[in-house]
This record gives C-alpha cells, sequence and structure tokens, in this order.
C-alpha cells in the first residue's frame, strides 16, 4: 500500500492505495465522489475525465499514485454557493444530456476546451470533445451547450 | 420556476427544461455503480474464450484459495438454484426451438462470453483476480458464425437436441403473391445485410442483490429498463415467491434495448444473494458487455417489389434470415417480428409477404436496440425503392409520392390487416424537402458530374413509417408475446396541494420525470414544480410495463391522463357536494370548479384534496382520499412517420463520405414537449448513422469477435457525426386521447436508409447501385476500385472485406 496526497475540489486529503488503485476508484470509493463515472475499460468513453493540475485527463488511465501531489477538480466541485457553473447551466437550458451519465466527463472535458479556446466554433467543439462519447444526445445539445457557456465565460454577467 | 419557451399559458406542448437534470449535472445522481450496502460482496464472472466449446470440468479449488475469496461456483454448482432457464417471453411460433438457457452454462459454451463459474470475493479486485484462476478444461468444437452456413445441411449445431440451427419460421402472406409478382411489369429483387450492432449505453449493466433474510426477501438494484418485467420472471427462473422479490432501476445511464432483458447475471446476483444471505453487487466491464450484453440486427434480407412500368408499385415480398445468437433471450426471436407488418413502407400495394427465419449461430445472443425490427424493415423498403426509381428511371421523390397511402386522418386498414392510426406522408416530405433545398441540391449533384468532380454529391431519401405502443394485449397474444401491453399510472393528490405521480414506466434519459409532470399540471391546474413524479421501484410502482418500444408516452402517458380524468370525476363529486350544487351545474377548467352562472363560487382540486383527505363532509358513499390509478391498455397501435433526407459528397479517390445536409421531419402526433422530442431525435439520427457509416460486430471465422470495443467498433464522437436540421409535423393519433405517437426510435429507422442511398446515388455515375452498411471509407473506395476495374490493391481488400462481417453479401443489386 502507498501514501497519496491530493488536493480534490479544494480539499486535502490523504488515502493508503494499492499500487494498481486507478485513480478513478480512489476518487469514487475512497473519497465518495461517485459523480465521476466509467463507461469502459479501455479509456475510450470519457466518462470519468476530471482536471488533473487543470488539464482533463481521463481518470481510469491514471494510477492514483500518480496523483500525488495533484490538483483535482471533478464534477462535484464545480457548482459555487450553490450556483450551476455556467457549463452545468448550459447543458441544462440547451438539453445537453439525457441519461446523464457521460455528462459529467463531458462537462470537465469541455471545461479545458474553453480554457484553451474561449470561443470554439461548432468544429472546435466538435474535435475538442472527441474522446467524449454520449449515445444519447447525438452531440447536437452537447455543442450548443458548450458554446453557449464560453460565451457566458468571456462576458461574466457582472460586467 | 420551470421555463417555458413555447407556450406560457400551459405546460402541454411547451419547451420545458427538464426536471431530471440538476442531480444529473452536479453528479449526485446514484447509478447502480455508485451504490454500496454494509458487507457488500463483489461478484466476478469466469467466461469462455471459445465459441463452442464443451466443459469437461471446472477446478475452483485454486480460486478458493485466493484472498479474499468467499465462494467459487462452476454452473453444476449452481443447478439447483433454478426453477427454470432465463425466460424467452416471445416464442414466435408454436414448433419454434426455444433452447434450456441456464444462467451458468454446465455442458457446453456456446457463445464467446458464455457464463461457465462464478466468483465471490470481498473486493472487486480479488473477485477478478480470483476469476483469472478458474481452471476450466474446455474441449473447443467446431463453431458456426455464417446464418447461411449454419442451415445447410450437415452444419454444425448450436443446440444438440433439435435438428438443426433453424429455430422458426414465420410466415405473413396476403393477397395473390405469386401471381402478382408474376404478372408485374417490373420486379427488382436485392439482397441487403444488416450489420450486427453493439448499442454501447454509456453506463455498463450492474447488479446488487440485498437479501433480508429475517423475512426471505430480496431486494434486487438493477441498471435495467424493466424492473417489472424482471420481478416476474425472475421469480420464476429462481423459485421465489414473488410477493419477497422487489427490484429496483435506480438511476439508469441510457438503455436503447440492451437493458430490456432479463440476464445470467441478474438471476445469478439473485441466486447467490439467496444462497450466501449477504449483499453481492457485480459491475459489468466495457469489454464483458460487448460479450455477455445483447447485439442488435444482424439480418440477411432479401428483398423484392413489383410494380407497372411507370413504378405504381402492385407488390412487396421480403424474406429474412435474423440471426439469434447462441440463446434466445427476452424477446430475441420476435424482434423481426416488430418488422414484420412494415415491409410496404408507407406505400399502397396488392401483395404483400415477409417470412422470416430464425437461426441458432455461435454467438453472443441478439435482442431489441432501439428500432428493434423497425429499422429492418424500413432500410429494405427504402432501399428497394430507390432501386426501383432508378428502374422506372424516375426521381426518387416522385415514386414516393406515386405510391403514397393517402392523408387519412382516421384509422384505415392497410394490406397486412393492420390500421394505421393517421397519416399526412406527403406533408413531412413537402416541410422536409422545402428545408433541404431539394431542386438546389439535385441541380448541384448534376454540375459536379457534368464537371468531373472528384467530389460527387448523392442525395438520400427515406419516408418512413414505424409502429409503437405494442397493442392491445389481445393482440399480442395472437402474436404469442406473453407479456400484456398495458400500462398504469397513479395519480395522489395530497392535502397540501402537492401531488404525487406514480408510473409504471421506467426511463433511463428520455424525461418521463417532465413530460408526466407537464400532462399532470394542466389535467389538474397544479404548479409544474408540485408533482414528484416517481418510477422504476416495483414496492412503489406496483403495476408497469416499464419502458422499450417507444410505449412509454403512448401507452404510459395515456394511462396518465385517464387516472387524471378519474381524479377530475370524484373531485367533481365532492365539490358539487361542497358548494351545494348538482355536478352538471359545475364547470371544470384548469383544475377548478366553478358554478356555472356564479363563477366566484368555485373549488380546486387542492381545495378537494384537503377536503378528501379531512372527510368531514363527503357525499354519501364516497371514499376519503384524492388518488386514483388508471390501467390502459391501448386499442392499436400508433404509426409515426416522416421524411429523412441526406446529402452526402464522396471523395471518389479516396472513399471518404461526408454529410453535407441532413433534414429531418416527423410526425410523432401531437407534441408534450418539443424540447425532448427533439433530443430524442438527435439521438436516434445519430445512431442511425453510426450504423449506417460506422459500426459492426465482425467475427472471425472461430466466432471470436474481432471488432473491440468503441474503438474499432466505431462509436462515433462529436467529430464524426454532423448538425442536424429537424422540423415536425403533427396528425394526431387516432389511438389515443392525447394524440401521441412515440418518438423514442424514429431518428434510428428513419436515418440509415437515408444515408446509404444518398451514398449509392453519389456513386450511381460509377456504376455503383449497391454497398452494405457500413457505408465506410475502405468499403466505398473499394467499391469505386472495383467499378473501375482495377484490381484490388496489395493488401488484399476488396468490397465485401472491410468490415463486411458474417453473412454479408455485397453483390451489386441484381434485378429479377
Amino acid at each position: 500500500m502507498r501514501r497519496i496526497s491530493l488536493t480534490v475540489n479544494g480539499v486535502q486529503h490523504e488515502g493508503m492505495v494499492e499500487p494498481r488503485q486507478l485513480l478513478v476508484y480512489f476518487l469514487r470509493e475512497q473519497l465518495g465522489l461517485t459523480g465521476t463515472n466509467v463507461g469502459c475499460d479501455t479509456s475510450t468513453c470519457g466518462a470519468c475525465t476530471i482536471l488533473v493540475n487543470g488539464n482533463a485527463a481521463k481518470s481510469c488511465t491514471l494510477l492514483a499514485v500518480q496523483a500525488d501531489g495533484a490538483e483535482i477538480t471533478t464534477i462535484e466541485g464545480l457548482a459555487s454557493n450553490g450556483e450551476m457553473h455556467p457549463l452545468q447551466k448550459a447543458f441544462h437550458e440547451n438539453h445537453g444530456l439525457q441519461c446523464g451519465y457521460c455528462t459529467p466527463g463531458m462537462i470537465m472535458a469541455s471545461l479545458d476546451l474553453i480554457a484553451n479556446n474561449d470561443d470554439p466554433n461548432d468544429e472546435d467543439v466538435r474535435i475538442g470533445l472527441e474522446g467524449n462519447l454520449c449515445r444519447c444526445t447525438g452531440y447536437q445539445n452537447i455543442v450548443k451547450s458548450v458554446q453557449q457557456a464560453a460565451g457566458e465565460m468571456r462576458s461574466p454577467a457582472s460586467t | 420556476m420551470a421555463q417555458v419557451a413555447e407556450q406560457a399559458q400551459k405546460y402541454v406542448g411547451g419547451g420545458i427544461l427538464r426536471k431530471e437534470d440538476p442531480e444529473l449535472l452536479n453528479g449526485a445522481a446514484r447509478f447502480i455503480d455508485d451504490m454500496s450496502i454494509p458487507g457488500m460482496l463483489w461478484v466476478s464472472f469466469v467466461r469462455s474464450p471459445f465459441a463452442h466449446a464443451t466443459i469437461n470440468s471446472v477446478d475452483t479449488s485454486r480460486a478458493a484459495s485466493m484472498p479474499g475469496v468467499k465462494g467459487v461456483y462452476s454452473g453444476t454448482d449452481l443447478a439447483d438454484e433454478w426453477a427454470d432457464g432465463l425466460p424467452c417471453a416471445w416464442p414466435v411460433t408454436e414448433d419454434i426451438k426455444a433452447p434450456k438457457h441456464w444462467p451458468v452454462a454446465k455442458d457446453k459454451a456456446r457463445f464467446a462470453g458464455d457464463a461457465v463459474a462464478v466468483v465471490v470475493a470481498e473486493t472487486r479486485a480479488q473477485a477478478v483476480d480470483a476469476a483469472e484462476t478458474v481452471d476450466v478444461d474446455y474441449e473447443p468444437l467446431d463453431v458456426v458464425v455464417d446464418m447461411e452456413a449454419a442451415l445447410q445441411d450437415g452444419a454444425t449445431k448450436v443446440h444438440d437436441e433439435f435438428e438443426n440451427n433453424s429455430s422458426y419460421v414465420w410466415n405473413l402472406d396476403v393477397g395473390e403473391v405469386d401471381q402478382v409478382f408474376n404478372d408485374a411489369a417490373v420486379v427488382v429483387k436485392e439482397r441487403y445485410y444488416h450489420p450486427r450492432l453493439i448499442p454501447n449505453a454509456i453506463e455498463p449493466r450492474g447488479v446488487i442483490c440485498q437479501p433480508n433474510p429475517a423475512q426471505g426477501e430480496y431486494t434486487l438494484y438493477s441498471a435495467t429498463q424493466i424492473p417489472h418485467i424482471l420481478k416476474v420472471t425472475l421469480a420464476l427462473t429462481l423459485g421465489l415467491p414473488e410477493q419477497k422479490l422487489r427490484v429496483v432501476a435506480p438511476e439508469v445511464g441510457g438503455g436503447f434495448g440492451s437493458k430490456l432483458n432479463v440476464y445470467a447475471e441478474e438471476a445469478t446476483c439473485l441466486a447467490l444473494g439467496r444462497k450466501l444471505g449477504v449483499p453481492l453487487k457485480w459491475i459489468e466491464t466495457r469489454s464483458e458487455g460487448y460479450l455477455a450484453t445483447t447485439h442488435g440486427r444482424d439480418v440477411i434480407q432479401d428483398m423484392e417489389v413489383a410494380a407497372d412500368e411507370n413504378g405504381k408499385i402492385v407488390g412487396f415480398r421480403a424474406n429474412l434470415l435474423a440471426d439469434m445468437g447462441a440463446y434466445l433471450q427476452l424477446v430475441t426471436p420476435g424482434i423481426p417480428i416488430l418488422g414484420a407488418f412494415l415491409y410496404h413502407g408507407v406505400y399502397d400495394c396488392q401483395a404483400y409477404s415477409f417470412t422470416c427465419t430464425g437461426v441458432f449461430t455461435n454467438k453472443t445472443p441478439t435482442d431489441a436496440y432501439r428500432g428493434a425490427g423497425r429499422p429492418e424493415a424500413t432500410y429494405a423498403v427504402e432501399r428497394i425503392m430507390d432501386a426501383l426509381a432508378r428502374r422506372v428511371r424516375k426521381d426518387p421523390v416522385e415514386l414516393r409520392r406515386l405510391n403514397f397511402l393517402e392523408r387519412f386522418d382516421e384509422a384505415r386498414e392497410v394490406i397486412t390487416g393492420l390500421s394505421f392510426d393517421s397519416g399526412n406522408y406527403g406533408a413531412a416530405l413537402d416541410r422536409a424537402l422545402d428545408m433541404f433545398g431539394y431542386d438546389e441540391l439535385r441541380a448541384e449533384q448534376q454540375r459536379r458530374r457534368d464537371a468531373g468532380d472528384v467530389k460527387l454529391l448523392g442525395i438520400g431519401v427515406s419516408t418512413y413509417i414505424e409502429m409503437c405502443g405494442l397493442a392491445p394485449s389481445q393482440v399480442l397474444a395472437s402474436l404469442r408475446y406473453v407479456a400484456g401491453g398495458w400500462e398504469a399510472a397513479t395519480i395522489r393528490c395530497h392535502p397540501t396541494g402537492k401531488v404525487t405521480v406514480i408510473t409504471g414506466t421506467s426511463p433511463h434519459g428520455q424525461g418521463h420525470v417532465t413530460a408526466w409532470s407537464q400532462i399532470v399540471a394542466d389535467e389538474l391546474g397544479v404548479d409544474f414544480e408540485d408533482i414528484e413524479v416517481l418510477h422504476g421501484d416495483t414496492a412503489i410502482s406496483p403495476l408497469g410495463m416499464d419502458s422499450y418500444g417507444s410505449r412509454s408516452l403512448s401507452v404510459g402517458g395515456v394511462a396518465l391522463h385517464y387516472a387524471a380524468e378519474k381524479v377530475i370525476t370524484k373531485a367533481r363529486t365532492i365539490a358539487a357536494h361542497e358548494l351545494e350544487v348538482s355536478e352538471e351545474d359545475l364547470e371544470y377548467s384548469s383544475g377548478t370548479f366553478s358554478v356555472k352562472g356564479a363563477p366566484d363560487k368555485s373549488k380546486t382540486i387542492p381545495e378537494v384534496a384537503f377536503s378528501a383527505w379531512t372527510a368531514h363532509n363527503l357525499p354519501e358513499g364516497t371514499e376519503p382520499g384524492l388518488e386514483e390509478t388508471h390501467v390502459f391498455d391501448p386499442p392499436n397501435f400508433t404509426f409515426p412517420s416522416g421524411t429523412h433526407l441526406c446529402a452526402i459528397e464522396v471523395d471518389t479517390e479516396t472513399g471518404m463520405t461526408n454529410i453535407l445536409k441532413y433534414v429531418a421531419v416527423d410526425d410523432c402526433g401531437t407534441a408534450i414537449n418539443p424540447i425532448i422530442i427533439e433530443g430524442q431525435v438527435h439521438g436516434g439520427i445519430a445512431q442511425g448513422i453510426a450504423e449506417a457509416m460506422y459500426e459492426e460486430a465482425v467475427y472471425a471465422e472461430n466466432g471470436v469477435r474481432m471488432t473491440s470495443p468503441m474503438s474499432n467498433y466505431r462509436v462515433p464522437s462529436a467529430a464524426e457525426l454532423p448538425t442536424f436540421e429537424t422540423d415536425r409535423v403533427e396528425t394526431p393519433s387516432t389511438t389515443n386521447p392525447l394524440g401521441v405517437k412515440g418518438i423514442g426510435e424514429a431518428g434510428t429507422i428513419a436515418s440509415p436508409p437515408a444515408v446509404v442511398n444518398a451514398t449509392i446515388d453519389a456513386l450511381l455515375p460509377l456504376g455503383i447501385d449497391h454497398i452494405d452498411m457500413p457505408v465506410s471509407p475502405e468499403r466505398v473506395w473499394a467499391a469505386i476500385r472495383n467499378a473501375s476495374g482495377s484490381s484490388v490493391d496489395a493488401r488484399g481488400t476488396d468490397a465485401t472485406a472491410a468490415g463486411s462481417g458474417v453473412g454479408s453479401a455485397d453483390t451489386p443489386g441484381g434485378e429479377a
């Protein structure tokens, strides 16, 4: 067993993990953060996407020990003061989710996408989310959601 | 507050945002793998790597000594747990060959992935580790993967107890079929292979069994579409008193038919829970799901149309081979029968013939996959319509118009004896052509052809029909479907003015909570936010038939409407009594009863609910409480229809295809929530395009699947799909008072022929008039090379190799 220490959604956590323990299961089963879902065992579906030190990563592809010292954000860390994050709000307003299983990963990947391109066009979003599979929506409303959120994040309501 | 985009005055018809979303957006929703029970053990299955093998022995000793292991069981060890095999609820013919299907195989493995042993351990990892050490002595047997080979004399048999690999032959003939075809001026015959598909709900399956030994009760949590059907069938399979079993579908992450089943893992976890008396959990891995979760399609269709020299159709004849896989799962044999009545599409004809042979092979069992039988029918009909248009040299749109059933607003009988509920096929076609810019695109197509452009343009038309809401139950009996076609709904009006709705449908992404709230809010005049919709738990909603086949709204939503009518009827009696007038003197509107001519004298439904609760002043013979249940058994199916148009650019140098425009105009009857409808259409089209262009489960001769999960079995991402333009026409259904038809599967049913017809249309100048799905770049490229007389490339690629799969037949469309 190895001891790891990491920050998740702004909270410091310590844990003992098997060296083979995947990060996603550490988050889900040891920290109880079950919002991050597992949709495959081959790193293809992207349901488990989180932010590791600000970058989108598939948490089923990382070992928990690799995240030692890392700063992690999961879907549970997005809303603040009970207010939805602009991405969560945009997915709701544009019917960007149906069963909702891919949604946390889709939103975390979108966060990374917008951080790198604050005004993505249709194709930018489609290519940027290539690593995240959704079987319900046909993606069109997801693309719309991401573009709306990017717009709101560029020009916050306060300005 | 709910936001109303379209109609502020009422909820039904408005684009109401979903109530379901918040917990799905913040990670709080509880899917099966998010649930944990103290003391819970983990289950892992040992699966056969061979598609067909005798199990000589299963040595569990080493696994049993692994860390944390609590039990290891072979199929023989569990043999006494079963009162019966896993159920097949649709034995389509009297003489169907339906093998016993034990949850864990005892003597033989019949497909790669067949469970042969099961391990119980303290952790997920320990269970998997131990499963890998179970020593199974297999003796590999000859394998049948190809349906036509499976039907030949002397073929290896999947089930020794039967004469051959034919499970059943189902036939429907209407009219003088042979004579009509013999006499027809034009007969066109083509063969289509519909690939084997893997549903790929993004949430894998999973089961938790929680026994309560003190009461002898069991709660089974399962990522399922059908908690109610599971309860009945598992009670029979395990010989468990049904009243001791509760089944719960928690938040479920998509189904598409793949969670419409009674699976070996559900039965086994329940049996192990009974045996060990402790809670157990099994979560499927994606790789495991590709083996053990049912597949869809895998059908060879010989399709014929007979017409006069102008293209006026006189007859349709379809002959299918449908791959059952190794066993008959819940409704495996019935899937082609869901399409059996639709091989004339929206067209008139005088003679009709449909025959389907169900074939056993050593592959994963097939069963429902979004559309289930109707995509196969629609594909065959719409492909042969284009072939006929070419033969009689007519525009495909013109040919369709020539043969459309004319507009009807009352139900009308069609050739098969079914009664279509309502239809206005020309309206959807007109609207779609207009949105598409059909004439401009045809001109552009000609321009490119004339210029010898390497990027050719093709236009694909699909004017589809489908059928939803399997019913009435008596008709299902005549089709030998074991369950009923009804659905139940309960409305409970609380004394505080709030409302609980209990539905027998079991949503897994479709937005029933929102849509059902809309219906009740309008009918009872209560606030949308004050309505709670409960579902998916047999202890809470004891009556239900669950969600599949686009039935939820057209059966379950209508049951809710009738339950609301019953509430209003009872409330009227109470209101009249309290207002001291006769019931006839009351007018009802949006939740308020008011006295005719004295509108200030009134009672609202919440006021009546309070009076019904106190019961201080109820009329004679009226029971306290305001709660009503209705079970609705529809008088007929519903028949959604519409037009889908696709424009595809094909690069003739590389075979790359690119959808330039996709237009869908659907008629699902009256709309309850246009936002949800549009979402269903988008997702349905995406799955249909995936089917047409990307996906196919390909098997090697030894019965091992070669396409691996979500990678070279190409589940498309956003980058592979276009933007869709959608609209609706509304022809209210005559089957139910809401006028609703269903929209869950329409996109998947309509889109594959639109895409394939467009691809072929692009390639016509090269002499190509047939390509099978998926029309991958490799296959298109090979077809172009073959057509131009070029030899196949150095790698030996040919038109049938690229993802063509077993049973594929890329023969050019032959005309008889």
